[in-house]
């Protein structure tokens, strides 16, 4: 069950290796949203302070909905994912090694990259680690909840834009305490609540999230 | 002695039976609505000192918000019953709720911002109600897109049937989450927009709950009424419809 | 006369209260009236094709 995890891990980051830029360009979407803000909200310190947790995180939660497209799509298009659903493995497992690898390429790169937003918006040093962390935990949520999105959604016109409507009401949770967690850093309160919750989404999402999928790809293909 | 349970859930069952539940719900609903409004607006003591006669968008406000939320959860219920038992009827259901669902929602939403303009001076407060409302509008609109954008009806129904229960598991964490966004604080974190503060003048209780009762007997009609159509659309190759259209000419 | 028009006046808050009764009747008679309207369509439409179908049998 492993080997067959790691075997399509594997397999998908290949193919995301033969075809970088669409990985560089999910990550500069982030830094062009990131950096527009200050253009329109204004430069000055503190305000650019207050805003940074939540643009970042609507950032990151736009940036990954524009990747999670591509998540089924392809294999779908040249028959790959009905080879996948008729294996003996267990979907699931499948399932969840195609979302780990979208991860990889879409949002630990954004985790990578939060310390720039950090010094475009002023951040203490404490407040960009406390960042990436909440990024680290929070991104793969989104991931798994979108995979859900993008198999229900599958080959269907338009779906981009359906998929946004459908997945982003159901991002609020991991936005409201990664954001949450960033800005009380700021203040300097605890925040062992906030990595409590988040975590607990993020083991949450990883029980149900690739079982929805599986049953939303078999619903798609069918 | 035996009862069959499944009788109701074929269509072509269920569309006369549903037919005659209509008129039954609609009428109920237009007389509890008028009774509950009558003994609201005429019967009940403007003798209020914190609530002044805006409290009277509470008969609508209130029962649009409860319906709102009851709708989701009955329509994931179908969604899941059709999910599990592969009944084509409970999909249909869950499908005719819906629209009704957005419906009460949106009224909830308008009647609360004309409620917060009244006593609390502001149309809109990221109020973790009101959010919660809006959120919840966007849920609804997202099942009813899915249902839309998929032309395969089996599918489609499935799809959204899976969107609908994967909404109903994220709910709770939404709201919970609108409610007590810093959760060191929470605990602290009451609402207190309740009407009249907790002490509500009993007659504006009676007349709110008999208004909320007339909203839920109108979203069976509505719901029911849309039944039908959705039956008539999907089973027009049938011979029960063909024989159904001869009889009406 | 004037108790009508102090009801709708309702202390100042008329406005209010009518703009959102008036959308409650609004959106569910709306909301009943597209459901009939649709009823009629999709009847008209199926006996439209019923007898479609009768008149290519025939020929």
């Amino acid at each position: 069950m492993f080997k067959a995890f790691r075997c399509i891990v594997m397999r998908d980051l290949t193919l995301a290796m033969r075809r970088r830029t669409d990985v560089l360009t999910t990550l500069f979407f982030f830094i062009i949203v990131v950096s527009l803000f200050p253009l329109g909200a204004g430069t000055e310190k503190m305000i650019l302070q207050k805003i940074a947790p939540g643009v970042a995180w609507v950032a990151a939660l736009l940036a990954s909905m524009l990747a999670l497209e591509r998540l089924f799509a392809s294999d779908f298009a040249d028959g790959t994912l009905e080879q996948l659903l008729l294996t003996p493995q267990p979907l699931f497992v499948l399932v969840l090694g195609k979302i780990f690898a979208h991860w990889l390429l879409t949002g630990l790169p954004l985790v990578l990259i939060a310390p720039l937003v950090g010094l475009q918006y002023y951040l203490p040093g404490d407040a960009v680690i406390t960042m990436m962390l909440a990024l680290l935990i929070g991104t793969p949520v989104l991931s798994l909840i979108g995979a859900i999105g993008a198999a229900l959604t599958l080959g269907l016109r338009g779906g981009g834009i359906l998929l946004s409507l459908l997945i982003l009401p159901l991002y609020i949770p991991v936005m409201v305490y990664g954001a949450g967690v960033v800005s009380a850093s700021a203040m300097g309160t605890d925040l062992q609540a906030y990595f409590s919750i988040l975590s607990g989404f993020l083991i949450l999402a990883l029980v149900l999230s690739p079982i929805a999928t599986a049953a939303a790809l078999r619903i798609s293909v069918e | 002695m035996s009862i069959n349970w499944f009788k109701y859930s074929s269509p072509a069952t269920f569309y006369p039976l549903a037919g005659k539940m209509v008129p039954f719900f609609g009428w109920l609903a237009a007389i509890l609505m008028a009774g509950g409004l009558y003994w609201g607006f005429f019967e009940t003591p403007d003798r209020l000192s914190d609530q002044k006669e805006y409290y009277r968008i509470i008969y609508i406000h209130v029962g649009a918000a409860w319906m709102s939320m009851w709708l989701y959860i009955v329509m994931a219920a179908w969604a899941l019953a059709g999910l599990v038992f592969q009944t084509r009827l409970s999909f249909m259901i869950a499908k005719a709720i819906a629209p009704t669902g957005a419906i009460a929602t949106f009224l909830a939403l308008w009647t609360g911002a004309f409620w917060g303009k009244t006593s609390w001076g502001t149309w809109w407060d990221w109020d973790p109600r009101m959010t919660s409302e809006l959120i919840l509008l966007f849920l609804y609109m997202g099942y009813m897109a899915l249902q839309s954008a998929i032309d395969d009806p089996r599918r489609a129904d499935r799809a959204a049937a899976l969107l609908a229960l994967v909404g109903l598991v994220c709910v709770p964490i939404i709201f919970w989450s609108i409610n007590c966004p810093d959760p060191n604080e929470c605990a602290a974190l009451h609402q207190t927009s309740n009407p009249g503060g907790g002490n509500m003048e009993p007659n504006i209780l009676i007349a709110m709950l008999v208004t909320a009762f007339a909203f839920w007997m109108y979203s069976f009609a509505a719901i029911l009424m849309r039944v039908r159509n959705i039956i008539l659309e999907r089973e027009r190759h049938t011979t029960w419809v063909n024989e159904l259209l001869e009889e009406k000419g | 006369m004037s108790a009508i028009s102090d009801f709708f006046h309702a202390g100042g808050y008329g406005f209010y209260i009518w703009a959102s009764y008036g959308a409650a009747i609004l959106l569910m008679a709306g909301e009943i009236a597209i459901i009939k309207q649709q009823y009629r369509t999709i009847l008209k439409r199926l006996s439209r094709m019923a007898r479609m179908n009768a008149s290519e049998e025939d020929e």
